[in-house]
């Protein structure tokens, strides 16, 4: 382990990777949901698709598509919030504050550990949707990159959210901090267009990059080109959502430093 | 001379209209350990907080290595190390996973190596494959020290590293960390509810009270100011004259 490259980062990642493959329940925990969630939205699917006789099969598939990519996301945000909560929950997070540290290096760690839960439940979950409902991710070859990073991305963002939301009003904002990406599904498009939402809703919902993603995910399984556009919307509206949550996390962890709350959080 | 590690300047620092710290000043020498004292409230924790960069100041300086706290908080957390009673490792891994990891964020070259050899220091070797939230509090206790003194701190802050403990266990903890330290040279910043421990380990001790240092020697000189047998007594007299008349501070 001499000279590792981002030792900061590389003891962060470390820490989880050592916890999840130490607790066979942790492993449990990271497919147990997904799956659930897989399993019963492939059988609606079915139904639905039975239910039509054939004629309504591309817009069910959606609701594949949207249980998948909205996997994505939901691991990102988490494996940043739930890495900062685990060291609120072990009393360890005063010792990884007065280690030298970084906050970008920390947020740094904290999306790596949201890549790699991506990394580990995506293709399974991929393999059972198609085992289970020949539903192929890959028939959206290389757009799914793009949707990939892009939600992957927002989960970020939002998980940094999460993360200053605990910070600021200590554990009583830790369900808050589970629920931040559940808030945003109604109004993000993960199973329906956006024009199903109300017409006061449209803006908000277009201001969330994964809205852009999950329309472009409509539109490449319905073989329509207007996919790139939607994309780069998507891409812009993060870097946007990236920056103000980090504006956000140092702000917080400005306010935190003057009022004595890291201590209160990390003791309490 | 050496110059000092550690300077604080009129350091203040106000909760809302609350003073919790108020106008402390003082330096810690090179291979010193300083105790800092004082009944519930009087401040200790903040002080604490403060010197790690946890909490900012209101007005006042912090100077260690001769850098600003406030401007290079990374380079000197790199020379610097913390424990504290009220902080754990993560119970959850064994105690050689989290010293690992503890020594990549401390960004130390070749980290097994430096497990390995700070583990038989502080005789925790037999503990390495342990899960840490299944260790007696005295061995969590060491195997915390030896966390702290993982990187080869140059300042070392240990808040209450005793607490809890059984007498005999809290002796061959102190004992440890005095000849750790005659080893290594680290200067220390103690805080402790235990006088003994304080008198065994700390060449120089501040009393704080209600935000306030109102005496700073060794402990004999504090001892002898007060007219006391002890520090114990000098505490009572602090805690429960209350006062900082009492101690003659205007």
């Amino acid at each position: 382990m001499s000279g590792t490259p981002f030792p900061a980062i590389s003891g962060i990642v470390l820490r989880y990777l050592y916890l999840y493959t130490r607790n066979g329940l942790r492993a449990f925990e990271l497919f147990f949901w997904p799956l659930n969630t897989l399993l019963v939205w492939g059988f609606l699917t079915r139904y639905l698709t039975q239910a039509g006789e054939g004629g309504a099969s591309l817009p069910v598939t959606f609701l594949l598509g949207g249980v998948l990519l909205w996997d994505v996301q939901f691991r990102a945000s988490q494996g940043v919030s739930v890495s900062f909560l685990e060291d609120v929950w072990t009393r360890n997070l005063l010792n990884v504050f007065v280690a030298p540290v970084r906050t970008w290096e920390l947020v740094a760690g904290f999306c790596t550990v949201g890549l790699l839960r991506v990394i580990i439940t995506v293709p399974i979950l991929s393999l059972m949707a198609f085992l289970a409902f020949r539903f192929n991710i890959f028939d959206f070859n290389l757009w799914l990159i793009p949707f990939f990073g892009n939600l992957l991305i927002f989960g970020w963002a939002m998980g940094m959210m999460a993360n200053a939301m605990v910070l600021r009003w200590g554990q009583a904002a830790e369900g808050l901090s589970w629920a931040l990406p559940f808030l945003l599904q109604p109004f993000t498009a993960v199973y329906y267009t956006v024009e199903t939402l109300p017409g006061f809703l449209q803006p908000v919902s277009l201001a969330l990059p994964s809205t852009h993603v999950f329309e472009a995910m409509r539109h490449a399984m319905a073989g329509d080109v207007r996919i790139g556009q939607g994309l780069f919307l998507a891409f812009g509206l993060n870097l946007a959502w990236l920056t103000g949550a980090g504006l956000v996390m140092n702000r917080v962890l400005a306010i935190a430093r003057d009022k004595g709350l890291l201590t209160k959080v990390a003791t309490q | 001379m050496l110059p000092p590690v550690l300077t604080v300047r009129d350091l203040v620092k106000d909760f809302g209209d609350f003073r919790a710290v108020d106008g402390i000043s003082f330096e810690l020498g090179q291979g010193e350990i300083l105790g800092l004292l004082g009944p519930n409230g009087a401040g200790k924790t903040t002080m604490m907080n403060m010197l790690l960069g946890l909490v900012s100041a209101t007005t006042g300086s912090i100077r260690i290595f001769g850098k600003s706290l406030e401007k290079d908080r990374i380079e000197i957390l790199r020379r610097m190390n913390f424990s504290s009673a009220y902080t754990s490792l993560p119970g959850n891994l064994l105690v050689r996973q989290n010293l690992t990891v503890f020594a990549l964020l401390y960004g130390l070259k070749d980290c097994r190596r430096r497990v390995r050899e700070t583990m038989e220091r502080f005789g925790v070797t037999e503990l390495a494959e342990r899960t840490t939230g299944h260790l007696s509090a005295g061995e969590a206790t060491r195997v915390n020290l030896c966390k702290a003194f993982l990187n080869r701190p140059e300042l070392l802050l240990l808040d209450e590293p005793t607490a809890s403990l059984d007498p005999d266990v809290v002796d061959k903890v102190r004992t440890l960390i005095r000849e750790t330290q005659r080893e290594s040279g680290t200067s220390i910043i103690y805080t402790s509810h235990n006088m003994q421990d304080i008198e065994f380990v700390c060449d120089r001790v501040i009393f704080m009270h209600r935000g306030r240092l109102i005496r700073m020697g060794t402990p004999a000189e504090v001892k002898a100011s007060f007219a006391s047998a002890s520090l114990e007594d000098v505490f009572i007299q602090i805690a429960r004259g209350g006062d900082l008349e009492v101690a003659g501070v205007q």
